[in-house]
């Protein structure tokens, strides 16, 4: 009885998004598990790869769309701003405790 | 088979806890014989428990915090019991008891009182403010619903079933540890606190896109009412800071079950890293919890103050800078963490930051009063009860965020004082005022306003008593969640604090007596207007209570205070010129489920009866899939039948006109 909402919904997106998430979570997986760099480049790896799969989340799986000037945009971007805050925070406490007290 | 689960769970260690677990149990077997007696199970089931509509599960959201408040505040009684006579002797609980009931207290308060009775007058209130029909997602908001009961549930159970945790609601590492605790308690905590958060996350983002998405037309964002905008600033912080409990406890959990290291002591753990989680979601729960009372004190002052709330966009930004910087100053919890002076100065400043946008609030609501035709109605009481107590405690709070003084403070009762003073004349008075508010709204009767003023009486007189020797023991250096003590100077302070605690325990008492005495006597208490107070906001404009759909129509909104514009032009009341079909959401019982077997699954984790989790998790995960697979959730009320109901309404109602009741 409520037909009106239907909209056309393909798989392919989320398809590929499947794919590009397994592969970006197999990247890191493989770099730990054979220590085919040195521990500082791991970490690196780790969080691009886990940055990149945030971006697929939102466009694949989430459908945000990335048009400059939308109001979601917006609101987006200040919850941006909130995130790097908090990140930004936690990383000057936890390297200003551990260089005091490792 | 069992896994750890033997008969050894049981309470025998204590005839205390035995008492407790007995009560317990007899209290759930009396309901559930109550409700046979009664033939209301039918009842219950479908117009309850498996609805989708806000405003059933708001209210089943506040009869849940109700509970669990009479449980918690029970564990408080008895803590200020021992610690009355404690002096010198062991009292009347093992050690290890009272640590249970200090942990249990505190989780029950934050996460299984607080939060459900915030969220249920969210539910009840916010849709029907931004003139919505429903939730964004409705069907999320019953998993919400049974997932937090599904929490409360593990803790309740914690009570008959093996031990709760003695590591304080805050679970600190390495005492949280498997090592330090072997026991259940720690699981029990982590599992009901997974559950809840995952509620409590779902519910940020349900109010967060329902009041992005579903305003009436015409309201713009500052237009919305004061307790929308406490609503959205406080599902930001929902979804920005929870997330950050649920990783530190998974990760805990991870600690304790799989012998990872996140927190240990040993091989690369590092316990302060829980603590930074810990408060990524600690400060900004505080404000969780507060904001959504400023919200109410907001519509009560303005209702009963007969006037437009002064400066709506000051208090606006107020709001929202208490929420920005709610989530910039979790050090404060941890100045004695070993942190460089750099960095406890710059956290030392950044906290009392927030009183600045607070004191804002506190002058907006005096002003709103001045010259005002204030009615002493029980909301407005506790509103003014709060403005005073409220002073006290953000002033001890500014005190504590100056790191030199926080530092001999930390950890004494001085900080059990100041953040009650937070908790109970702060957040609990909003949520009963609230309560007390909005009562009429959702059941088309008042609740019984000398009972009211009597409970208010003993909750205020109780507060002062109960923590203002708290203020004074915590200066004296009393350390906090003492069982037992030698020092012979405190005892009288705990003596008048155990005096509070049984004013509060009257404060409790009355509420319970007043909703008896209202439900026996509301023929003379119906509401046959829908308007009560003179509202002024878009609530005010449905039934009371509301139809399923809340608005027939979908008003048309030009400024801030819909419902009070709309008495002014006199277009309130009318029926409109037609009526169509509405679609609304078809009731679920796969939400029950959800919460049902999101409670098996934890319970079978915290004694590791691994088949049970099995059947728990596939449990979960069957309700989620025989939802998403349905193809028809919705269905159509015709207009005839919308054309009845808001008949029978507008026949019995006939608005004032502004003129104050």
């Amino acid at each position: 009885m409520a037909p009106q909402r239907r909209t056309n919904v393909t798989p392919k997106p989320y398809l590929i998004g499947v794919v590009l998430a397994l592969v970006l979570t197999v990247i890191p997986f493989g770099v730990v598990a054979s220590r085919a760099l040195p521990p500082k480049q791991i970490f690196v790896v780790i969080g691009a790869a886990a940055i990149v799969q945030i971006v697929v989340h939102l466009r694949f799986f989430l459908h945000l769309e990335l048009k400059p000037s939308s109001p979601n945009q917006r609101i987006a971007l200040c919850f941006a701003v909130v995130l790097l805050m908090l990140a930004g925070g936690t990383l000057w406490i936890m390297f200003n405790l551990h260089d005091r007290t490792m | 088979m069992l896994g750890k689960l033997t008969i050894d769970a049981l309470p025998f260690y204590s005839g205390i806890a035995m008492t407790g677990a007995l009560i317990s149990v007899l209290g759930l077997l009396g309901a559930v014989a109550l409700i046979t007696w009664l033939g209301q199970w039918r009842y219950l089931w479908t117009e309850w428990l498996r609805s989708l509509d806000h405003k059933k599960i708001g209210v089943m959201y506040v009869t849940l915090a109700l509970i669990m408040l009479v449980r918690g505040f029970v564990d408080a009684l008895m803590m200020r019991t021992q610690q009355a006579v404690a002096l010198d002797s062991h009292g009347y609980l093992p050690p290890d008891h009272f640590d249970q009931i200090f942990t249990s207290h505190a989780t029950i308060m934050i996460f299984f009182v607080a939060m459900p009775f915030l969220v249920g007058l969210f539910n009840v209130i916010v849709p029907q403010q931004i003139g919505a029909r429903d939730m964004a997602f409705p069907f999320m908001n019953s998993v919400s619903l049974w997932l937090t009961a599904a929490g409360a549930a593990l803790v309740m159970v914690s009570l008959v079933i093996g031990k709760f945790s003695t590591a304080g609601w805050n679970a600190y590492p390495p005492y949280s540890e498997a090592q330090l605790s072997p026991g259940v308690g720690v699981d029990y905590w982590i599992w009901a606190i997974l559950v809840s958060s995952v509620g409590s996350i779902l519910t940020g983002l349900n109010f967060l896109v329902t009041i992005i998405k579903r305003r009436a037309p015409g309201m713009r964002l500052m237009m919305m009412p004061q307790f929308t905008w406490a609503a959205l600033c406080t599902s930001v912080l929902i979804v920005f800071a929870f997330p950050a409990l649920t990783v530190a406890a998974a990760l805990l959990g991870l600690d304790r079950y799989l012998g990872m290291h996140f927190f240990t002591n040993g091989d690369g753990g590092n316990l302060t890293n829980y603590i930074e989680l810990f408060w990524i979601w600690g400060h900004p729960e505080v404000y969780i919890l507060i904001l959504p009372a400023f919200g109410v004190y907001s519509e009560v002052v303005a209702t009963f103050s007969g006037r437009r709330l002064f400066g709506y966009e000051s208090l606006v930004y107020s709001t929202a800078a208490i929420a920005v910087l709610s989530l910039g100053v979790c050090l404060h919890h941890f100045f004695t963490l070993g942190a460089g002076s750099d960095v406890n100065a710059f956290f030392g400043r950044m906290a009392p930051l927030i009183a600045v946008p607070t004191g804002v609030t506190i002058f907006d609501w005096l002003l709103t009063m001045y010259r005002g035709r204030v009615r002493l109605s029980v909301p407005m009481l506790f509103t003014l009860g709060f403005i005073v107590t409220f002073v006290i405690g953000g002033m001890t709070g500014v005190l504590l965020t100056l790191a030199p003084a926080g530092r001999p403070m930390h950890d004494t009762t001085f900080l059990v004082a100041h953040f009650h003073n937070m908790m109970i004349p702060g957040a609990l008075f909003g949520y009963l005022a609230g309560y007390q508010y909005w009562f009429p709204k959702a059941f088309g009767f008042r609740l019984d306003d000398k009972w009211g003023r009597r409970a208010f009486w003993a909750w205020i007189i109780g507060f002062y008593l109960a923590f203002v020797p708290l203020y004074i023991l915590g200066f004296m250096g009393m350390p906090q969640r003492l069982e037992r003590y030698d020092v012979a100077g405190w005892q009288p302070y705990l003596i008048v604090a155990e005096l509070g605690a049984v004013f509060i325990l009257c404060g409790v008492v009355f509420l319970a007596v007043q909703l008896a005495v209202s439900i026996r006597g509301r023929a003379g208490l119906v509401v046959s207007t829908g308007d009560p107070w003179n509202g002024r906001t878009l609530e005010w404009a449905t039934a009371s209570p509301p139809a399923v759909y809340n608005f027939a129509v979908v008003p048309h909104v030009h400024g801030i205070d819909a419902w009070w514009d709309m008495k002014q032009a006199g277009t309130a009341g009318r029926a409109p010129a037609r009526f169509r079909d509405i679609i609304m959401s078809d009731d679920s019982s796969a939400g029950v489920a959800l919460g049902a077997m999101a409670f098996v699954f934890a319970f079978a984790m915290v004694w590791q009866i691994w088949w049970l989790a099995a059947i728990g998790g596939i449990g979960v995960s069957g309700a989620v899939l025989s939802r998403a697979f349905r193809d028809r959730d919705e269905h159509r009320i015709p207009a005839s039948q919308v054309e009845a109901t808001e008949h029978r309404h507008l026949t019995a109602a006939v608005p004032t006109s502004g003129t104050p009741t």
